[in-house]
């Protein structure tokens, strides 16, 4: 078996030109992330405020300016949260078969929050993930910033819990490779996402911050899974 | 009992069992492993709560072997 085991996620043949994500780059592309929203917002802020300076008349065109500077940072933040909305067919008649695959994957707190919330838990090394249907968010250490991460099967037929098992087994093998085969479609502040998150799927976002958030305290070590190589 | 399962749209498919490596169960299950992987399907041990191996060759010792299709950003 070890001869035939491969390390690397078969997928990150598609996508020869990423440098491999890690834990520093996905720092460093949630900075630039941040720097960008600061200025878009930044953009529209200053010719409202020069504006009304020059002229308070202007008020109606300063107020489109701030109604954009707020409306960017919630499509971005919109935009991360659609990677874990429920997505395609729902297959019912498959969904009972593969919900029972994808319990017996998981251990049993992440299976209940996983049937709750259509999310499963799994703490990884770069911080704790929640798998959806078609893409992930994963918390970094501390859990106050989150990642969004398109990325699914194309199986369309699949039932949703076949589609999150895919996700899990593949998360699994090579997290730092999931990370960079999926897409990313945002990263900020956690409570961006969280409004924007379905009421129902909410409880997985705060299990999800509980462990990200022990990540950095004394309990470390204990919060980390097994896949994760004990070493977070 | 060993298990070489099928992520497709009945939820999953039992394609092979087979006990041991001398098993001729097991001979068949390579052939199945086999076909799928040719099919493009990618064969993974789950290995326990947040543990996986993807395998391209069936582990006779393995209790479950899925076949998962490729994912890809979205």
């Amino acid at each position: 078996m070890a001869t035939a085991a491969e390390t690397s996620l078969t997928e990150l043949s598609a996508v020869p030109w990423r440098e491999r994500a890690s834990a520093s780059s996905l720092a460093a592309f949630g900075r630039l992330w941040t720097a960008w929203t600061a200025f878009s917002v930044v953009t529209f802020l200053v010719p409202a405020a020069v504006l009304f300076a020059l002229e308070p008349l202007t008020f109606p065109v300063g107020l489109g300016c701030l109604a954009h500077a707020w409306v960017i940072p919630e499509l971005y933040a919109n935009r991360g949260v659609g990677v874990v909305r429920p997505k395609g067919p729902r297959n019912r008649s498959a969904e009972l078969v593969a919900q029972g695959l994808l319990g017996d994957l998981l251990g049993h707190d992440a299976r209940e929050v996983q049937r709750q919330t259509g999310l499963a838990l799994e703490p990884g090394r770069l911080g704790v993930w929640l798998v959806g249907e078609a893409g992930a968010l994963l918390l970094t250490p501390g859990g106050r910033r989150v990642h969004c991460f398109c990325v699914g099967t194309r199986e369309r037929e699949l039932p949703p819990s076949d589609r999150v098992a895919h996700l899990l087994l593949a998360l699994r093998t090579d997290e730092e490779g999931f990370a960079t085969v999926a897409n990313r479609a945002f990263s900020g502040a956690v409570w961006r996402v969280r409004r924007r998150l379905a009421p129902a799927r909410r409880p997985a976002l705060a299990a999800a911050r509980v462990r990200a958030r022990s990540l950095c305290g004394p309990d470390r070590g204990k919060a980390v899974s097994p896949a994760a190589g004990g070493s977070a | 009992m060993s298990r070489l399962i099928r992520m497709d749209h009945t939820g999953h498919s039992t394609l092979a069992e087979w006990t041991g490596k001398g098993d001729a169960g097991f001979e068949a299950a390579v052939e199945a492993f086999r076909r799928e992987l040719d099919a493009g399907y990618i064969g993974v041990v789950p290995e326990g709560e947040g543990h996986a191996t993807q395998v391209t060759e069936l582990p006779a010792a393995a209790e479950l072997v899925i076949m998962r299709r490729p994912i890809a950003g979205g």
